[in-house]
Protein backbone atom coordinates (compact mmCIF):
# COMPACT_ATOMS: atom_id res chain seq x y z
CA UNK A 1 0.00 0.00 0.00
CA UNK A 2 1.24 3.39 -0.98
CA UNK A 3 -0.05 4.96 2.19
CA UNK A 4 1.42 2.69 4.74
CA UNK A 5 3.81 5.40 5.75
CA UNK A 6 0.93 7.66 6.66
CA UNK A 7 -1.79 5.29 7.74
CA UNK A 8 -0.66 5.40 11.35
CA UNK A 9 -1.53 9.02 11.66
CA UNK A 10 -5.19 8.70 10.95
CA UNK A 11 -5.96 7.72 14.50
CA UNK A 12 -3.35 7.34 17.15
CA UNK A 13 -0.08 6.38 15.53
CA UNK A 14 1.60 9.69 16.11
CA UNK A 15 0.31 10.19 19.58
CA UNK A 16 2.90 9.30 22.16
CA UNK A 17 2.28 11.20 25.37
CA UNK A 18 5.20 11.26 27.76
CA UNK A 19 4.54 8.74 30.51
CA UNK A 20 5.03 11.54 33.05
CA UNK A 21 2.19 13.46 31.48
CA UNK A 22 -0.37 10.70 31.67
CA UNK A 23 -2.64 11.43 34.58
CA UNK A 24 -3.02 8.41 36.94
CA UNK A 25 -6.51 7.04 36.65
CA UNK A 26 -7.32 7.61 40.32
CA UNK A 27 -6.35 11.27 40.17
CA UNK A 28 -8.29 11.61 36.97
CA UNK A 29 -11.43 10.06 38.41
CA UNK A 30 -11.20 12.14 41.55
CA UNK A 31 -10.78 15.28 39.53
CA UNK A 32 -13.90 14.44 37.57
CA UNK A 33 -15.92 13.76 40.68
CA UNK A 34 -14.78 17.05 42.07
CA UNK A 35 -15.80 18.81 38.92
CA UNK A 36 -19.19 17.13 38.94
CA UNK A 37 -19.74 18.13 42.55
CA UNK A 38 -18.77 21.68 41.74
CA UNK A 39 -21.09 21.60 38.80
CA UNK A 40 -23.97 20.27 40.81
CA UNK A 41 -23.45 22.99 43.36
CA UNK A 42 -23.48 26.71 43.16
CA UNK A 43 -21.38 26.86 40.02
CA UNK A 44 -24.36 25.61 38.08
CA UNK A 45 -24.76 25.07 34.42
CA UNK A 46 -21.64 26.64 33.02
CA UNK A 47 -19.41 24.56 35.22
CA UNK A 48 -21.28 21.41 34.25
CA UNK A 49 -20.68 22.23 30.64
CA UNK A 50 -17.04 22.75 31.34
CA UNK A 51 -16.77 19.45 33.16
CA UNK A 52 -18.48 17.54 30.41
CA UNK A 53 -15.97 18.86 27.91
CA UNK A 54 -13.46 16.38 29.13
CA UNK A 55 -15.67 13.44 28.34
CA UNK A 56 -15.73 12.16 24.81
CA UNK A 57 -19.24 13.22 24.04
CA UNK A 58 -20.49 13.03 20.49
CA UNK A 59 -22.01 16.48 20.71
CA UNK A 60 -20.15 19.78 20.63
CA UNK A 61 -19.11 20.96 24.03
CA UNK A 62 -21.42 23.33 25.78
CA UNK A 63 -18.50 25.44 26.95
CA UNK A 64 -18.45 27.05 23.54
CA UNK A 65 -20.90 29.89 23.36
CA UNK A 66 -22.26 30.46 19.88
CA UNK A 67 -22.05 34.15 19.04
CA UNK A 68 -25.15 33.82 16.86
CA UNK A 69 -23.77 35.90 14.02
CA UNK A 70 -23.11 33.39 11.26
CA UNK A 71 -24.43 30.05 10.03
CA UNK A 72 -24.15 27.24 12.51
CA UNK A 73 -21.38 24.72 12.03
CA UNK A 74 -20.79 22.31 14.86
CA UNK A 75 -18.62 19.29 15.33
CA UNK A 76 -18.35 16.47 17.82
CA UNK A 77 -15.71 16.87 20.50
CA UNK A 78 -12.51 15.58 18.94
CA UNK A 79 -10.85 12.39 20.10
CA UNK A 80 -7.46 13.50 18.87
CA UNK A 81 -4.95 13.75 21.70
CA UNK A 82 -4.30 17.35 22.73
CA UNK A 83 -7.26 18.68 20.77
CA UNK A 84 -9.32 19.79 23.77
CA UNK A 85 -7.45 22.13 26.04
CA UNK A 86 -9.29 22.91 29.25
CA UNK A 87 -8.03 26.48 29.30
CA UNK A 88 -10.44 29.38 29.30
CA UNK A 89 -11.70 30.12 25.83
CA UNK A 90 -10.98 33.57 24.40
CA UNK A 91 -14.13 35.58 23.74
CA UNK A 92 -15.46 35.52 20.20
CA UNK A 93 -15.34 39.32 20.23
CA UNK A 94 -11.57 39.32 20.79
CA UNK A 95 -10.88 36.39 18.43
CA UNK A 96 -12.82 38.07 15.61
CA UNK A 97 -11.57 41.65 16.09
CA UNK A 98 -7.84 41.25 16.72
CA UNK A 99 -6.47 39.59 13.60
CA UNK A 100 -3.44 39.50 11.40
CA UNK A 101 -4.73 39.12 7.85
CA UNK A 102 -2.59 41.45 5.78
CA UNK A 103 -4.74 40.98 2.69
CA UNK A 104 -7.12 43.34 4.47
CA UNK A 105 -4.57 45.72 5.96
CA UNK A 106 -1.72 45.65 8.42
CA UNK A 107 -3.57 46.93 11.46
CA UNK A 108 -5.07 44.27 13.74
CA UNK A 109 -8.47 45.94 13.46
CA UNK A 110 -8.37 46.13 9.63
CA UNK A 111 -9.54 42.57 8.85
CA UNK A 112 -12.71 42.95 10.94
CA UNK A 113 -13.37 46.30 9.22
CA UNK A 114 -12.69 45.33 5.63
CA UNK A 115 -13.06 41.57 5.24
CA UNK A 116 -16.81 41.79 4.58
CA UNK A 117 -15.94 42.20 0.90
CA UNK A 118 -14.39 38.73 0.69
CA UNK A 119 -16.40 36.49 -1.65
CA UNK A 120 -16.61 33.03 -0.13
CA UNK A 121 -19.26 31.64 -2.50
CA UNK A 122 -18.54 29.94 -4.77
CA UNK A 123 -15.25 28.65 -3.42
CA UNK A 124 -13.03 25.91 -4.72
CA UNK A 125 -9.79 24.49 -3.45
CA UNK A 126 -7.51 23.05 -6.06
CA UNK A 127 -5.34 20.11 -5.13
CA UNK A 128 -2.39 19.63 -7.46
CA UNK A 129 1.20 18.50 -7.73
CA UNK A 130 2.57 15.15 -6.75
CA UNK A 131 -0.69 13.32 -6.10
CA UNK A 132 -2.44 10.43 -7.75
CA UNK A 133 -5.82 12.11 -7.66
CA UNK A 134 -5.53 15.85 -8.19
CA UNK A 135 -8.70 17.84 -8.54
CA UNK A 136 -10.87 20.78 -7.64
CA UNK A 137 -12.95 20.51 -4.52
CA UNK A 138 -15.80 22.88 -4.09
CA UNK A 139 -16.56 23.97 -0.58
CA UNK A 140 -19.59 21.72 -0.18
CA UNK A 141 -17.52 18.70 -1.16
CA UNK A 142 -14.89 19.65 1.40
CA UNK A 143 -17.49 20.19 4.11
CA UNK A 144 -18.81 16.66 3.50
CA UNK A 145 -15.45 14.98 3.13
CA UNK A 146 -15.10 13.98 6.77
CA UNK A 147 -17.13 14.44 9.98
CA UNK A 148 -16.68 17.82 11.65
CA UNK A 149 -14.88 17.90 14.96
CA UNK A 150 -14.59 20.59 17.55
CA UNK A 151 -11.03 21.29 18.62
CA UNK A 152 -10.04 23.73 21.28
CA UNK A 153 -6.49 24.86 20.52
CA UNK A 154 -4.11 27.39 21.91
CA UNK A 155 -3.03 29.87 19.24
CA UNK A 156 0.34 31.55 19.75
CA UNK A 157 1.20 34.49 17.52
CA UNK A 158 4.84 35.18 16.68
CA UNK A 159 4.22 38.68 18.05
CA UNK A 160 3.94 37.38 21.61
CA UNK A 161 0.23 37.08 22.28
CA UNK A 162 -2.02 34.05 22.45
CA UNK A 163 -5.65 32.98 22.43
CA UNK A 164 -7.66 29.79 23.01
CA UNK A 165 -10.02 29.14 20.11
CA UNK A 166 -12.65 26.45 19.54
CA UNK A 167 -12.24 25.51 15.87
CA UNK A 168 -14.51 23.30 13.78
CA UNK A 169 -13.02 21.09 11.10
CA UNK A 170 -11.19 17.82 10.58
CA UNK A 171 -7.62 16.64 10.29
CA UNK A 172 -6.01 17.76 7.06
CA UNK A 173 -4.80 14.15 6.82
CA UNK A 174 -8.34 13.16 5.81
CA UNK A 175 -8.08 15.22 2.65
CA UNK A 176 -4.49 14.20 2.00
CA UNK A 177 -5.38 10.51 2.14
CA UNK A 178 -8.17 11.07 -0.38
CA UNK A 179 -5.86 12.57 -3.00
CA UNK A 180 -3.15 9.93 -2.57
CA UNK A 181 0.21 11.71 -2.58
CA UNK A 182 3.04 10.12 -4.53
CA UNK A 183 6.13 8.88 -2.73
CA UNK A 184 8.03 11.85 -4.10
CA UNK A 185 5.74 14.35 -2.32
CA UNK A 186 7.78 15.55 0.64
CA UNK A 187 6.10 18.87 1.40
CA UNK A 188 2.69 20.48 1.12
CA UNK A 189 2.35 24.06 -0.06
CA UNK A 190 -0.71 26.12 0.82
CA UNK A 191 -1.69 28.99 -1.45
CA UNK A 192 -4.26 31.47 -0.28
CA UNK A 193 -6.70 33.86 -1.91
CA UNK A 194 -5.22 37.11 -3.27
CA UNK A 195 -7.88 39.14 -5.01
CA UNK A 196 -7.07 42.86 -5.21
CA UNK A 197 -10.72 43.64 -5.93
CA UNK A 198 -12.03 42.24 -2.65
CA UNK A 199 -8.88 42.36 -0.54
CA UNK A 200 -7.63 45.95 -0.23
CA UNK A 201 -4.35 44.95 1.42
CA UNK A 202 -3.27 43.01 -1.66
CA UNK A 203 -2.79 46.33 -3.43
CA UNK A 204 -0.03 47.19 -0.97
CA UNK A 205 3.40 45.68 -1.31
CA UNK A 206 3.87 44.56 2.27
CA UNK A 207 4.31 40.97 1.07
CA UNK A 208 4.49 39.10 -2.21
CA UNK A 209 0.97 37.90 -2.91
CA UNK A 210 -0.53 35.39 -2.78
CA UNK A 211 0.36 34.45 0.77
CA UNK A 212 2.00 31.04 0.75
CA UNK A 213 2.72 28.63 3.58
CA UNK A 214 4.13 25.14 3.75
CA UNK A 215 4.44 22.07 5.91
CA UNK A 216 6.58 18.97 5.78
CA UNK A 217 4.51 15.93 4.84
CA UNK A 218 4.61 14.39 8.33
CA UNK A 219 3.53 17.72 9.83
CA UNK A 220 0.68 18.01 7.35
CA UNK A 221 -0.39 14.45 8.15
CA UNK A 222 -0.27 14.94 11.91
CA UNK A 223 -3.77 14.52 13.36
CA UNK A 224 -3.54 17.88 15.16
CA UNK A 225 -3.12 19.71 11.84
CA UNK A 226 -6.61 20.96 11.21
CA UNK A 227 -8.47 21.96 8.09
CA UNK A 228 -10.89 24.39 9.66
CA UNK A 229 -14.21 25.67 8.40
CA UNK A 230 -15.60 27.20 11.54
CA UNK A 231 -15.06 28.50 15.05
CA UNK A 232 -17.29 28.96 18.08
CA UNK A 233 -19.88 26.61 16.53
CA UNK A 234 -20.35 28.74 13.41
CA UNK A 235 -18.71 29.07 10.02
CA UNK A 236 -15.49 31.11 10.01
CA UNK A 237 -15.90 34.87 9.99
CA UNK A 238 -14.22 36.34 6.91
CA UNK A 239 -11.53 38.03 9.01
CA UNK A 240 -10.54 34.66 10.48
CA UNK A 241 -9.87 33.07 7.11
CA UNK A 242 -13.23 32.01 5.69
CA UNK A 243 -14.31 29.73 4.23
CA UNK A 244 -11.50 27.25 4.85
CA UNK A 245 -8.14 27.63 6.56
CA UNK A 246 -5.33 25.72 8.13
CA UNK A 247 -4.73 25.55 11.89
CA UNK A 248 -1.39 24.19 13.07
CA UNK A 249 -1.50 24.69 16.84
CA UNK A 250 2.15 24.01 17.69
CA UNK A 251 3.48 26.60 15.23
CA UNK A 252 3.31 30.38 15.28
CA UNK A 253 0.01 31.65 13.97
CA UNK A 254 1.24 32.82 10.60
CA UNK A 255 1.82 29.19 9.58
CA UNK A 256 -1.94 28.66 9.74
CA UNK A 257 -2.78 30.02 6.29
CA UNK A 258 -6.24 31.54 5.79
CA UNK A 259 -8.74 31.39 2.93
CA UNK A 260 -7.04 28.51 1.12
CA UNK A 261 -7.45 28.20 -2.65
CA UNK A 262 -4.74 25.74 -3.57
CA UNK A 263 -2.95 22.83 -1.92
CA UNK A 264 0.09 21.65 -3.81
CA UNK A 265 2.19 18.57 -3.11
CA UNK A 266 5.85 19.16 -3.87
CA UNK A 267 9.23 17.58 -3.51
CA UNK A 268 11.25 20.61 -2.35
CA UNK A 269 10.66 22.71 0.74
CA UNK A 270 8.35 25.57 -0.28
CA UNK A 271 9.35 29.16 0.43
CA UNK A 272 6.70 30.62 2.69
CA UNK A 273 5.75 34.29 2.43
CA UNK A 274 7.32 35.49 5.68
CA UNK A 275 10.40 33.39 5.02
CA UNK A 276 10.77 35.13 1.68
CA UNK A 277 10.17 38.55 3.20
CA UNK A 278 12.57 38.20 6.15
CA UNK A 279 14.41 34.85 6.16
CA UNK A 280 16.54 35.79 9.17
CA UNK A 281 13.41 36.38 11.24
CA UNK A 282 10.95 33.71 10.15
CA UNK A 283 12.04 30.15 9.53
CA UNK A 284 10.19 27.52 7.55
CA UNK A 285 9.34 25.48 10.63
CA UNK A 286 8.40 28.33 12.98
CA UNK A 287 7.53 25.96 15.78
CA UNK A 288 6.58 27.77 18.95
CA UNK A 289 9.82 27.72 20.91
CA UNK A 290 10.43 29.79 24.05
CA UNK A 291 14.18 29.17 23.76
CA UNK A 292 14.67 30.69 20.31
CA UNK A 293 14.19 34.45 20.32
CA UNK A 294 12.88 36.42 17.43
CA UNK A 295 15.66 38.88 16.47
CA UNK A 296 13.68 41.77 17.89
CA UNK A 297 11.90 40.27 20.84
CA UNK A 298 12.01 37.31 23.17
CA UNK A 299 9.63 34.42 22.66
CA UNK A 300 9.91 33.20 26.25
CA UNK A 301 6.61 34.71 27.36
CA UNK A 302 3.24 35.59 25.92
CA UNK A 303 0.16 37.58 26.80
CA UNK A 304 -3.12 35.68 26.74
CA UNK A 305 -5.62 38.02 25.13
CA UNK A 306 -8.51 38.97 27.37
CA UNK A 307 -7.21 37.04 30.32
CA UNK A 308 -3.83 38.26 31.46
CA UNK A 309 -4.65 41.65 32.95
CA UNK A 310 -2.85 44.80 31.93
CA UNK A 311 -0.48 44.66 34.89
CA UNK A 312 -0.28 40.88 35.19
CA UNK A 313 3.01 39.23 34.36
CA UNK A 314 2.97 37.52 31.01
CA UNK A 315 2.73 33.74 31.04
CA UNK A 316 5.57 31.45 30.04
CA UNK A 317 5.43 30.18 26.49
CA UNK A 318 5.47 26.39 26.27
CA UNK A 319 7.64 24.34 23.93
CA UNK A 320 5.62 23.54 20.79
CA UNK A 321 2.89 25.69 22.36
CA UNK A 322 2.21 22.91 24.86
CA UNK A 323 1.83 20.20 22.20
CA UNK A 324 5.26 18.67 22.74
CA UNK A 325 3.82 15.33 23.83
CA UNK A 326 1.97 15.08 20.54
CA UNK A 327 4.44 16.55 18.06
CA UNK A 328 7.87 16.49 19.70
CA UNK A 329 8.88 13.28 17.95
CA UNK A 330 8.45 14.89 14.53
CA UNK A 331 11.61 16.86 15.25
CA UNK A 332 13.85 14.32 16.94
CA UNK A 333 17.46 14.92 16.03
CA UNK A 334 16.82 18.33 14.51
CA UNK A 335 18.66 21.38 15.82
CA UNK A 336 15.68 23.65 16.45
CA UNK A 337 17.90 26.68 17.09
CA UNK A 338 19.08 26.42 13.48
CA UNK A 339 15.90 25.09 11.91
CA UNK A 340 13.68 27.62 13.69
CA UNK B 1 -5.24 85.58 12.36
CA UNK B 2 -3.06 82.64 13.32
CA UNK B 3 -0.73 85.12 14.91
CA UNK B 4 -3.53 86.70 16.88
CA UNK B 5 -4.65 83.31 18.11
CA UNK B 6 -1.12 82.51 19.27
CA UNK B 7 -0.88 85.87 21.02
CA UNK B 8 -4.04 85.24 22.99
CA UNK B 9 -3.30 84.57 26.61
CA UNK B 10 -5.25 81.30 26.56
CA UNK B 11 -3.23 79.99 23.60
CA UNK B 12 -0.62 78.28 25.74
CA UNK B 13 -3.07 76.66 28.21
CA UNK B 14 -5.19 75.49 25.28
CA UNK B 15 -2.20 73.87 23.57
CA UNK B 16 -1.16 72.38 26.89
CA UNK B 17 -4.57 70.76 27.16
CA UNK B 18 -4.33 69.44 23.61
CA UNK B 19 -0.98 67.87 24.39
CA UNK B 20 -2.27 66.21 27.52
CA UNK B 21 -5.42 64.92 25.80
CA UNK B 22 -3.87 61.72 24.37
CA UNK B 23 -2.67 60.83 27.86
CA UNK B 24 -6.13 61.41 29.32
CA UNK B 25 -7.67 59.24 26.60
CA UNK B 26 -5.18 56.42 27.22
CA UNK B 27 -5.80 56.43 30.97
CA UNK B 28 -9.56 56.51 30.41
CA UNK B 29 -9.35 53.78 27.76
CA UNK B 30 -7.23 51.53 29.96
CA UNK B 31 -9.60 51.97 32.90
CA UNK B 32 -12.69 51.32 30.78
CA UNK B 33 -11.32 48.48 28.66
CA UNK B 34 -11.69 50.55 25.50
CA UNK B 35 -8.26 49.86 23.99
CA UNK B 36 -9.12 46.70 22.08
CA UNK B 37 -8.16 43.08 22.63
CA UNK B 38 -4.56 43.82 23.59
CA UNK B 39 -4.52 46.99 25.72
CA UNK B 40 -0.87 46.55 26.74
CA UNK B 41 0.27 46.59 23.13
CA UNK B 42 -2.06 49.50 22.41
CA UNK B 43 -0.56 51.56 25.24
CA UNK B 44 3.04 50.81 24.30
CA UNK B 45 2.43 51.70 20.65
CA UNK B 46 0.26 54.75 21.32
CA UNK B 47 2.79 56.33 23.70
CA UNK B 48 5.50 55.69 21.08
CA UNK B 49 3.35 57.26 18.37
CA UNK B 50 2.68 60.35 20.49
CA UNK B 51 6.37 60.71 21.26
CA UNK B 52 7.10 60.79 17.52
CA UNK B 53 4.27 63.23 16.84
CA UNK B 54 5.34 65.65 19.55
CA UNK B 55 8.94 65.40 18.43
CA UNK B 56 7.76 66.44 14.94
CA UNK B 57 5.84 69.38 16.41
CA UNK B 58 8.81 70.42 18.56
CA UNK B 59 11.18 70.33 15.60
CA UNK B 60 8.66 72.18 13.43
CA UNK B 61 8.40 75.11 15.86
CA UNK B 62 11.50 76.94 14.63
CA UNK B 63 11.00 76.46 10.86
CA UNK B 64 7.37 77.56 11.17
CA UNK B 65 8.38 80.53 13.29
CA UNK B 66 10.81 81.72 10.61
CA UNK B 67 8.83 80.79 7.52
CA UNK B 68 5.47 82.08 8.71
CA UNK B 69 6.83 84.94 10.79
CA UNK B 70 5.37 83.73 14.06
CA UNK B 71 7.78 84.70 16.88
CA UNK B 72 5.17 83.48 19.38
CA UNK B 73 6.12 79.90 18.54
CA UNK B 74 9.48 80.35 20.24
CA UNK B 75 7.70 80.55 23.58
CA UNK B 76 5.82 77.30 22.93
CA UNK B 77 8.75 75.19 21.82
CA UNK B 78 9.83 74.24 25.34
CA UNK B 79 6.35 73.00 26.20
CA UNK B 80 6.27 70.76 23.13
CA UNK B 81 9.74 69.48 23.94
CA UNK B 82 8.77 68.62 27.48
CA UNK B 83 5.64 66.85 26.30
CA UNK B 84 7.83 64.80 23.95
CA UNK B 85 9.82 63.77 26.98
CA UNK B 86 6.64 63.10 28.96
CA UNK B 87 5.41 60.65 26.31
CA UNK B 88 8.76 58.94 25.89
CA UNK B 89 8.89 58.39 29.66
CA UNK B 90 5.39 56.88 29.47
CA UNK B 91 6.51 54.77 26.50
CA UNK B 92 9.48 53.41 28.44
CA UNK B 93 7.32 52.89 31.52
CA UNK B 94 4.69 50.95 29.54
CA UNK B 95 7.38 48.78 27.97
CA UNK B 96 9.14 48.10 31.29
CA UNK B 97 5.93 47.44 33.14
CA UNK B 98 3.39 45.95 30.74
CA UNK B 99 5.80 44.10 28.48
CA UNK B 100 8.65 43.23 30.83
CA UNK B 101 6.88 43.18 34.20
CA UNK B 102 9.69 45.32 35.72
CA UNK B 103 12.12 42.42 35.41
CA UNK B 104 15.22 44.60 35.41
CA UNK B 105 17.53 41.77 34.42
CA UNK B 106 15.36 40.95 31.41
CA UNK B 107 15.10 44.62 30.47
CA UNK B 108 18.89 45.09 30.62
CA UNK B 109 19.32 41.95 28.53
CA UNK B 110 16.69 43.13 26.07
CA UNK B 111 18.41 46.50 25.63
CA UNK B 112 21.80 44.89 25.11
CA UNK B 113 20.59 42.15 22.79
CA UNK B 114 18.14 43.89 20.50
CA UNK B 115 19.30 46.78 18.35
CA UNK B 116 15.80 48.18 18.01
CA UNK B 117 15.39 48.44 21.78
CA UNK B 118 18.94 49.76 22.18
CA UNK B 119 18.33 52.51 19.63
CA UNK B 120 15.07 53.53 21.30
CA UNK B 121 16.67 53.51 24.72
CA UNK B 122 19.61 55.60 23.46
CA UNK B 123 17.18 58.17 22.10
CA UNK B 124 15.53 58.33 25.51
CA UNK B 125 18.90 58.73 27.26
CA UNK B 126 19.95 61.53 24.89
CA UNK B 127 16.68 63.33 25.43
CA UNK B 128 17.05 63.28 29.21
CA UNK B 129 19.70 66.04 29.59
CA UNK B 130 17.59 68.20 27.30
CA UNK B 131 14.54 67.84 29.52
CA UNK B 132 16.67 68.40 32.63
CA UNK B 133 18.17 71.64 31.26
CA UNK B 134 14.96 73.03 29.83
CA UNK B 135 14.37 75.74 32.43
CA UNK B 136 15.67 79.31 32.11
CA UNK B 137 18.23 79.06 34.88
CA UNK B 138 19.88 76.10 33.20
CA UNK B 139 20.44 78.24 30.13
CA UNK B 140 22.17 80.84 32.31
CA UNK B 141 24.28 78.24 34.07
CA UNK B 142 25.40 76.62 30.86
CA UNK B 143 25.66 79.76 28.83
CA UNK B 144 23.51 80.19 25.75
CA UNK B 145 26.13 78.82 23.37
CA UNK B 146 26.80 75.62 25.28
CA UNK B 147 23.08 75.16 25.96
CA UNK B 148 22.34 75.44 22.26
CA UNK B 149 25.01 72.90 21.40
CA UNK B 150 23.63 70.48 23.98
CA UNK B 151 20.13 70.88 22.66
CA UNK B 152 21.21 70.04 19.14
CA UNK B 153 21.21 66.47 20.44
CA UNK B 154 17.54 66.52 19.52
CA UNK B 155 18.51 66.06 15.85
CA UNK B 156 20.25 62.84 16.76
CA UNK B 157 17.21 61.82 18.81
CA UNK B 158 14.97 62.32 15.76
CA UNK B 159 17.18 60.07 13.64
CA UNK B 160 17.32 57.39 16.33
CA UNK B 161 13.57 57.59 16.94
CA UNK B 162 12.80 56.94 13.27
CA UNK B 163 15.37 54.14 13.16
CA UNK B 164 13.74 52.58 16.23
CA UNK B 165 10.31 52.80 14.59
CA UNK B 166 11.65 51.47 11.29
CA UNK B 167 13.26 48.48 12.97
CA UNK B 168 10.15 47.76 14.96
CA UNK B 169 8.08 47.66 11.79
CA UNK B 170 10.74 45.87 9.73
CA UNK B 171 9.69 42.45 11.00
CA UNK B 172 6.39 42.79 9.23
CA UNK B 173 7.63 45.03 6.39
CA UNK B 174 5.04 47.62 7.30
CA UNK B 175 6.73 50.89 6.47
CA UNK B 176 4.10 53.38 5.33
CA UNK B 177 3.92 55.27 8.64
CA UNK B 178 7.67 55.08 9.08
CA UNK B 179 8.09 56.91 5.77
CA UNK B 180 5.71 59.64 6.87
CA UNK B 181 7.72 60.38 10.02
CA UNK B 182 11.02 59.99 8.19
CA UNK B 183 9.96 62.51 5.53
CA UNK B 184 8.77 65.04 8.11
CA UNK B 185 12.01 64.76 10.08
CA UNK B 186 14.05 64.90 6.90
CA UNK B 187 12.33 68.10 5.77
CA UNK B 188 12.73 69.72 9.18
CA UNK B 189 16.40 68.79 9.46
CA UNK B 190 17.15 69.67 5.83
CA UNK B 191 15.69 73.14 6.34
CA UNK B 192 18.07 73.66 9.25
CA UNK B 193 21.03 72.34 7.32
CA UNK B 194 20.37 74.65 4.39
CA UNK B 195 20.41 77.63 6.76
CA UNK B 196 23.45 76.46 8.67
CA UNK B 197 26.85 78.09 8.51
CA UNK B 198 28.29 74.78 7.30
CA UNK B 199 26.13 74.87 4.20
CA UNK B 200 26.93 78.53 3.54
CA UNK B 201 30.60 77.85 3.96
CA UNK B 202 30.35 75.00 1.47
CA UNK B 203 28.54 77.26 -0.99
CA UNK B 204 31.08 80.03 -0.60
CA UNK B 205 34.05 77.76 -1.01
CA UNK B 206 32.36 76.33 -4.07
CA UNK B 207 32.84 72.80 -2.84
CA UNK B 208 29.85 71.62 -4.80
CA UNK B 209 30.18 73.55 -8.02
CA UNK B 210 33.77 73.08 -8.97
Amino acid sequence: MRFNQFSKSSDSGFVHPLSSEITPQIAYAQRRDWLKQMAAGAAGLSMAAWASRESLAQAPSEAVVRPGKLAQLTGAVSRVSGANTMEKITTFADASSYNNFYEFGTDKSDPAKYAHTLQTKPWTVEVEGLVKKPGRFDLDALLKLSPMEERIYRLRCVEGWSMVIPWVGYSLAELIKRVEPLGSAKYVEFITQADPKTMPGVRSRVLDWPYVEGLRMDEAMHPLTLLSFGMYGEVLPNQNGAPVRLVVPWKYGFKSAKSLVKIRFVEKQPINSWGRSAPQEYGFYSNVNPNVSHPRWSQATERRIGEDGLFAKKRKTLMFNGYEAQVGQLYTGMDLTKLY
Amino acid sequence: MLRQALQHRSAKPALWLLCVLPFVWLVWGAANDALGANPAEYLIRATGDWTLRLLCITLAATPLRVLLGLPELAKLRRMFGLFTYFYVVLHLLCYSWLDMGFEWGDIAEDIAKRPFILVGFTAFVLLTPLAVTSFNRAIRWLGAKRWQWLHRLVYMVAVLAVLHFFWMRAGKSNFSEVFVYASVFFALLAWRFLRSSLWHWLLRSGGFTR
